[in-house]
């Protein structure tokens, strides 16, 4: 036993987490057989492998030491020394949230995908497991390229979920969710290589306590935003989200919203804010007045849509309006408002996809207009769509409440005016999802196949209750997670706000000087 | 009498003349067709090259009275080459049975041209860098209308051959300027002169201007680049392969060694005609694939691309540059043998086809070879975890020392528009309905695509060693 205690203390947790749906991955890979046969248990791995390391990842926030803002479980392996770069992993209580939310995630994604996925499904269970393994590894990383390749990689197996098991316009949907995201990276790159070109190194850590002149920080900051902003996604870049949830599958969706948009929220708090903090203050006008047009707008837009998807992809921007004001209001409510929200809403999100999933599966239609009446022949389903609803809509009680509450608190330290406005984003919130949930579950239910639709099946039972419970749990008692993240958000806005503080002095050359120098 | 040169630096590339030779006479006097056996000769005399230059001097020697050199950065690039080359010949047996045009001329000529590089790749005069580069030249054209019966093919070795003569001519040129300038025609003598005052030399630009559009029109970088496209396509595929690795390799190392070298000292003049080439080629390689309907004309001018990349490694003109340079081209090597060998294996009921449209739905029909060419695919986009991410992290990243941040900005999105219909290959193949499956690859085709594709991702986890090895080539380079 005590053997055994030593090998799991000794294990690289992060790396297991990370690379074991690699693993599964190769297993799928090498299943031979009867098509039906191979997609049945390609299906099985990649649950067991998805579970399995739901559990591992469990250990970490069992593990987790909260008292310390230090980084947990790191590991280091020396990857290209000529260049500094190394293969470093660690989590602090703003990553480690999002590797749970992650894993807890793909195996609901995988269960989702049971009967809806037909076609290539070996295919698309290794899709779905790389993309766990670049997103844990996202999460994790402690070196600038690291993420960025974790970062990148994600585009590879999402772009073809979306392009071979989408409808509608799939591959149009692909190509722009690829090409928007591709072009604000590379941008991002620039801003990696010309920090390591300041410091010598690609290392998170270090780079933290690195300063940059303030000049060379805002077009940093202008790169790593080309970036963040389409993957958040911000207003007016986030035109390919709708696109890609519509045309996406179910799971597809989920993730999607659920943890693919937390890496543009999570890229703020993890470089843009500690990095760069002259130019993040000196920037967040800005993102304030661009987030407050995403709340607003995108939450009118979200009215009028006839499409279940395309309205839930409205709501997601707007909700992510919130994050980004939340986030640079830098101050403790604000930005654990910011991440309490990003973890509600990758949650409740993810679950309102997985309830048009279940009407969509039985009618193969996403239009509002067609349903009607659901609470009649479909209680159980009617209540699971409720909590959702109530969820995004910030109901006290719910997920949704916490977050968004917590952001505002912080904004009306910042300015009255961004949280006043924010504010109105909360009604019509509330406006877009009643409406949408009295036209699709109450009425009268006179058409004859949504009448002949089943209630929710023991599968989907299974796939929606542990959403609810977490939904309710953060709702009710959300001082387990902000007590994980509090004392890196406290050092994160420390370290912050004393950077402010001091003169510009003492700080590094500018390559921008270079630049110049060579252009003439 | 004189003493006799020192031959112990040039023993690989007497070894390939010699075996050259002898599988010359081998192939006339054997009754039998072969091919076959005179392809084996050929990849074992250039293991036993390679061999001799692992084993031969590293550190700088010169010898021919200073014509030859031999250097870390020398025995790199001839490496690569000699990989690239071989590789290509043993794509080119696979396929010249299978068409049934086996010659045993083919591996022989094939040898000829790698040995024309490696003399390029060693030139520290400009006589020895024509001799080596018309050495390579001659032998291409010929291969380019090897298949003779075939119009497509007589016509890229024709067109080939006349704007290649018309890029000689204009290197000759150069190099006579350069010579009536300069005093002489030694690298050596050259560096000395131009260090002296760099800026009094304007016959001598004008003839680097000339040496450089020779040099582009063999690297094809645009605007020297309209050839490439009908050669591409023209030639059979196999030899379209090897000419988008190893002539690549040695005239780019040859570009290096040229501007690094005897022009070091003039970069101020140099520098800024590269980052037009490098800019052009970028934007034109990514612009005008995206129309192309026929795959072989697509890698024409995804090379054309690389090629631009390639160049920003020159352009800066600092050692990072040229280690940067370096293993993009050893990236570059491998994914476009691996991906040749894909197209090769583009087969249906025995007859080649390559048009981008016969790819369709690929994924369902032919799994295997659909995710070779996605791996590859992404590796040419460079998008991590894929090699192609790192060779152009690395030039992005001289750049940006440098100070050119315009050029990698660019360059970077001109990668995002490369991208585009890099991932269109695998929209055709996952995202289209299935036409007809192709006939499995055979064991060497389906050996090399694996092995590249297995390659992108080790090249991307093991980089180091690799990397180490373009540094310690381009620590031999005379830039500061």
């Amino acid at each position: 036993m005590d053997a055994l205690v030593t090998f799991l203390d000794d294990l690289p947790i992060l790396s297991v987490i990370t690379f074991l749906p690699v693993v599964g991955a190769i297993i799928i890979l090498s299943i031979r057989g009867e098509e039906a046969v191979v997609a049945q248990q390609a299906r099985q791995v990649a649950l067991l492998v998805t579970v399995t390391t739901f559990l591992l990842s469990l250990t970490i926030w069992f593990g987790f030491d909260a008292s310390t803002a230090a980084f947990q479980f790191e590991e280091k392996v020396d990857w290209l020394p000529q260049l500094n770069m190394a293969y470093r992993m660690g989590v602090d209580g703003i990553s480690m949230p999002f590797v749970i939310l992650s894993t807890f995630l793909t195996p609901i994604c995988i269960l989702a995908s049971w009967h809806a996925i037909e076609k290539m499904v070996r295919e698309y269970m290794i899709a779905f497991l790389i993309l766990e393994t670049m997103m844990v590894g996202m999460f994790c990383a402690l070196d600038m390229v690291l993420f960025y390749v974790f970062f990148e990689g994600v585009l590879m197996p999402m772009f073809l979920i979306i392009g071979i098991w989408g409808g509608g316009r799939r591959v149009y949907s692909a190509f722009k969710f690829f090409l928007y995201t591709l072009t604000g990276s590379v941008l991002l790159l620039v801003a990696i290589l010309a920090m390591y070109l300041q410091v010598g190194t690609t290392d998170i850590p270090t780079l933290m306590n690195a300063k940059f002149a303030a000049n060379m920080q805002y077009w940093l900051w202008l790169g790593m935003f080309a970036s963040f902003a389409v993957k958040m996604p911000m207003w007016p870049v986030h035109t390919w989200l709708p696109d890609a949830h519509v045309d996406a599958p179910t799971a597809g969706s989920v993730i999607l919203a659920g943890v693919l948009l937390k890496m543009g929220g999570y890229g703020f708090l993890r470089l843009s804010m500690p990095m760069l903090p002259e130019a993040s203050a000196y920037f967040a006008p800005m993102v304030f007045t661009l987030s407050i047009i995403a709340v607003i707008y995108t939450s009118l837009v979200a009215l009028v849509q006839d499409d279940m998807k395309k309205l839930i992809a409205y709501s997601s921007v707007a909700h992510m309006g919130y994050v980004t004001i939340g986030i640079f209001t830098a101050n403790k409510q604000g930005v654990e408002g910011a991440i309490f929200q990003m973890l509600s809403h990758g949650v409740v999100s993810g679950a309102l996809f997985l309830c048009v999933g279940v009407v969509y599966d039985r009618l193969h239609t996403r239009e509002i207009a067609r349903y009607g009446g659901l609470a009649n022949n479909m209680p159980k389903y009617a209540f699971a769509f409720m909590i959702f609803m109530l969820a995004s809509v910030g109901l006290p009680g719910t997920s949704g409440f916490v977050g968004e509450f917590l952001v505002l608190a912080g904004a009306f330290q910042v300015n009255t005016w961004v949280s006043l406005l924010a504010a109105t984003g909360v009604i019509l919130g509330a406006a877009y999802m009643l409406y949408l949930y009295r036209r699709v579950v109450y009425g009268e239910l006179v058409k004859d196949d949504v009448k002949a639709m089943l209630d929710l099946d023991a599968r989907e039972i299974a796939i929606l209750a542990p959403i609810i419970v977490v939904v309710m749990w953060m709702g009710v008692y959300p001082s387990p997670i902000l007590d994980v993240m509090s004392v890196s958000v406290d050092n994160l806005l420390t370290k912050y706000h004393a950077a402010l503080a001091t003169p510009q002095a003492a700080m590094l050359p500018d390559v921008a000087e270079r630049v110049v120098a060579w252009l003439k | 009498m004189s003493t006799m040169p020192d031959l112990v630096p040039a023993y690989p590339e007497i070894f390939l003349a010699l075996a050259g030779m002898a599988l010359l006479m081998i192939g006339v006097f054997r009754t039998k067709d072969s091919t076959g056996l005179l392809t084996w000769l050929a990849v074992a005399a250039m293991g036993v090259a390679a061999l001799l230059i692992v084993n031969g001097p590293q550190g700088p020697v010169k010898t021919f009275s200073g014509m030859f050199v031999v250097n870390s950065f020398t025995v790199f690039a001839k490496l690569l080459t000699l990989a690239g080359a071989a590789v290509s010949l043993w794509l080119i047996n696979a396929w010249v049975h299978k068409e049934q045009i086996a010659r045993f001329e083919l591996p022989v000529i094939v040898l000829f041209a790698t040995l024309g590089m490696l003399m390029m790749i060693s030139a520290n005069d400009l006589i020895s860098l024509y001799v080596g580069l018309e050495l390579q030249s001659l032998a291409l054209y010929v291969l380019a209308s090897y298949h003779r019966n075939n119009l497509r093919s007589t016509e890229a070795g024709v067109k080939y051959f006349v704007l290649g003569a018309l890029a000689s001519g204009l290197l000759l040129y150069g190099s006579s300027l350069v010579y009536g300038f300069g005093g002489t025609t030694s690298f050596d003598g050259l560096a000395t002169a131009m260090a002296s005052a760099p800026q009094s030399h304007v016959g001598v630009i004008i003839g680097i201007v000339f040496v450089i559009s020779g040099l582009a029109f063999k690297v094809s970088a645009v605007p020297f680049h309209m050839w490439t496209p009908d050669v591409y396509e023209g030639a059979p595929t196999p030899i379209t392969a090897f000419f988008s690795v190893a002539p690549k390799v040695a005239a780019l190392s040859l570009f290096l060694q040229v501007l690094a070298g005897p022009f070091a000292p003039l970069i101020g003049q140099w520098q800024q005609v590269i980052v037009f080439i490098s800019l052009l080629s970028m934007g034109w390689g990514a612009v005008a694939a995206v129309a192309q309907t026929n795959i072989k004309r697509l890698m024409a001018y995804s090379s054309i691309g690389h090629v631009g990349y390639a160049l920003i490694g020159l352009a800066v003109g600092t050692t990072e540059g040229a280690r940067g340079m370096l293993f993009y081209m050893l990236i570059y090597v491998f994914m476009n043998l691996g991906t040749f060998a894909v197209i090769l294996s583009m087969r249906v009921k025995g007859r080649a086809v390559e048009d981008i449209k016969d790819l369709s739905g690929i994924g369902k029909t032919n799994p295997g070879i659909a995710i070779a060419l996605a791996l590859l695919m992404f590796s040419m986009a460079g998008i991590p975890p894929l090699a192609g991410f790192l060779g152009k992290y690395f030039v992005f990243m001289a750049a940006i020392k440098a100070g050119m941040v315009p050029l990698a900005v660019f360059g970077l999105l001109a990668s995002v528009v490369a991208a585009f219909y890099y991932w269109r290959l695998v929209k055709i193949m996952y995202f289209d309905a299935p036409a007809d499956a192709f006939d499995p690859p055979d064991t060497a085709t389906g050996f090399i695509m694996t092995a590249c594709t297995v390659l992108m991702l080790v090249l991307f986890f093991e980089s180091a060693p690799f990397v180490g090895g373009a540094e310690t080539a381009a620590k031999a380079l005379s830039f500061g």
